[in-house]
């Protein structure tokens, strides 16, 4: 992160308070690096059984964005943790997501640097290893990103895929917007809905068009999914709300350059 | 986590929602009292087990026994019947549906019932379905009870025990980390009591370390989710499939892609696997990664290029 021009003033580590990683002071709590350092972000790497306690506790210090990298951890912690952040007016990235990275300018997350290039594509995505797949596919062809969202897969995450379209609609730098889905939920029909709003061209590739059926979550499942959230109603959605669906990941460039 | 229908009737119990009375047995030998009259029912983690024979009604301990005989050692799916569980029958009189599942969508979890419960829940239109967000800082409070009332409309006295399932539902919904609880049907029987008819629970697999209590249950997961990490044992699992090619793709993010391969090379060697391998690994020192790679495999740099050499591999011609 600070080879891609992060400023990374502190790291958190009960009981390491006064040493240093890479130079980088370590402190006790949120409290006092946000204190001493002013930090406004906070990237979350620690396991997921205490996740909820350093989030919260980055989010009581003050900080504004708080990217959560860490997997499995129990969504009913994320329940507590989202509407608690939104309370306190701190963004959530994630959790179970590589981060974000405006391209040039910053990055917090874990994506691989050398595949970025500044450019003005916006991309937004559920998994981490198909945003670099894509991202990789973007730059090849010659486009670069704007900012790139990898919003996590979880059930509860801080921000949803519609949320960050709009937030990429708004975002000057931003031109055109990739999206990218996968099967189930129906977070893709709610944000092809939302792409018939933005004046930006949208771009999207939807993950498991060949995956069997997941497993059953009851009738509820069945009542709130109303038969959406597979492969095909999502593309239909996108399709239907204009919006181009590339038929393998790196397809997106084709579709990019095309227009 | 999936959960028995005999164990989640017990959690259920302990939460304080009324279930009918029960006994379980792995052996014929072992009914001695069950209720009567009763349901044999074969306990395993799959629906359509009535379709299957399953599940059996019995009056008396012969039948019971004689029903339990059946139904044990039965496959139903993938799953041999290892033990029944002989339940009371119950004199319904209308059957309702309640759930408390997390939506997505809202990030919140979600409160659902219905007076049109039972096996055709899924049909109920969607006008007929309460539905209504539990706010997760707060969780249940009483407007939320009396929209759920007025919305049933139901007589008083089958009201007040709906509320107060519901309430304790959501106790369990948090208290146990669940991502599903359902009581279909919710029955309402003719002695005016409410109970769960039937009882669904799944929980939450990341929030396990949470419940060790629940450690030595059965689970029905593919062998993949067991061990994630473990290059060997992957390959296991999928030589047991008896492939024509492995194809191995990873575009990783912090992942050092030269380590992964040495993984890979070492797994290859230990277990002699003798189908081809094709490997697209990206991330950290991807060139070392395809040096690793070149003696033992056939590496690639796309997954598209990958695709190809895997088809054309396994059809003999690579």
């Amino acid at each position: 992160m600070r080879e891609y021009g992060t400023k990374v003033v502190a790291g958190v580590t009960p009981g390491k308070a006064g040493e240093t990683v890479d130079g980088v002071p370590v402190y006790d709590s949120c409290f006092e690096a946000v204190d001493a350092t002013g930090a406004n972000a906070s990237i979350v790497f620690v396991p997921a059984p205490y996740a909820k306690d350093a989030a919260i506790e980055a989010i009581e210090a003050g900080v504004e964005l708080l990217v959560i990298i860490t997997e499995r951890i129990p969504f009913h912690d994320c329940l507590d943790i989202m509407p608690y952040a939104r309370s306190r007016g701190c963004r959530v990235i994630g959790p179970n997501c590589p981060g974000v990275i405006s391209p040039g300018k910053a990055k917090a997350g874990i994506m691989p640097n050398h595949i970025f290039k500044p450019g003005d594509v916006g991309v937004i995505s559920r998994s981490g290893t198909l945003t670099y797949e894509i991202v990789n596919a973007i730059t090849e062809a010659g486009f670069g990103q704007s900012t790139c969202i990898g919003i996590g897969g979880d059930p509860v995450i801080g921000t949803s895929m519609p949320e960050a379209l709009e937030l990429l609609a708004k975002d000057r730098q931003t031109k055109r917007i990739v999206v990218v889905g996968e099967i189930g939920g129906t977070t893709e029909e709610e944000t092809a809905k939302r792409a018939r709003r933005i004046r930006k061209r949208v771009y999207a590739y939807i993950a498991g068009r060949t995956a069997p059926p997941g497993r059953r979550m009851g009738h509820a499942g069945a009542i709130i999914s109303r038969g959406l959230g597979t492969a095909e109603t999502k593309i239909k959605a996108f399709e239907a709300a204009g919006v181009p669906v590339a038929g393998y990941p790196v397809e997106i460039a084709t579709l990019l350059g095309s227009d | 986590m999936k959960f028995y229908e005999y164990k989640a009737h017990e959690i259920f119990r302990k939460y304080g929602i009324r279930v009918p009375r029960g006994v379980l047995a792995t052996r014929p030998e072992e009914i001695v009292d069950p209720p009567f009259p009763c349901v044999v029912k074969a306990q395993v983690l799959v629906g359509g087990r009535g379709k299957a024979g399953g599940i059996k009604f019995a009056r008396t301990l012969e039948e019971a026994r004689e029903n339990a005989r059946s139904i044990l050692g039965m496959s139903i799916g993938p799953y041999t019947v290892r033990q029944v569980y002989l339940q009371e029958m119950l004199d319904i009189d209308q059957e309702l549906y309640l759930s408390i599942t997390i939506d997505r969508s809202a990030r919140a979890p979600l409160l659902m019932a219905s007076v049109q419960g039972g096996v055709d829940i899924e049909s109920v239109p969607e006008n007929r379905i309460f539905r209504m967000h539990i706010p997760p800082l707060v969780g249940v409070q009483p407007y939320l009870l009396r929209a759920l009332a007025k919305a049933l409309a139901l007589p008083e006295e089958i009201a007040t025990q709906v509320s107060d399932i519901a309430g304790k539902a959501y106790a369990l919904f948090r208290g146990e980390d669940a991502e599903l609880v359902e009581i279909n049907p919710l029955a309402v029987l003719k002695d005016g009591r409410v109970m769960a008819g039937d009882a669904k629970l799944i929980i939450d697999d990341n929030a396990e370390y949470r419940h060790p209590e629940y450690a030595d249950l059965p689970q029905d997961r593919t062998p993949l989710e067991e061990d994630p990490e473990k290059v060997n044992q992957a390959f296991e699992i999928l030589l047991k499939a008896n492939p024509s090619v492995i194809l191995l793709n990873i575009f990783g993010g912090i992942t050092k892609a030269d380590t992964v391969a040495l993984g890979v090379k070492e797994a290859l060697e230990e277990m002699h696997v003798n189908v081809p391998v094709v490997a697209r690994i990206k991330g950290v020192n991807e060139g070392r990664a395809r040096e690793i790679l070149a003696g033992i495999g056939h590496p690639a740099d796309t997954v598209e290029e990958a695709a190809e050499i895997a088809v054309k591999a396994s059809t003999g011609g690579a």
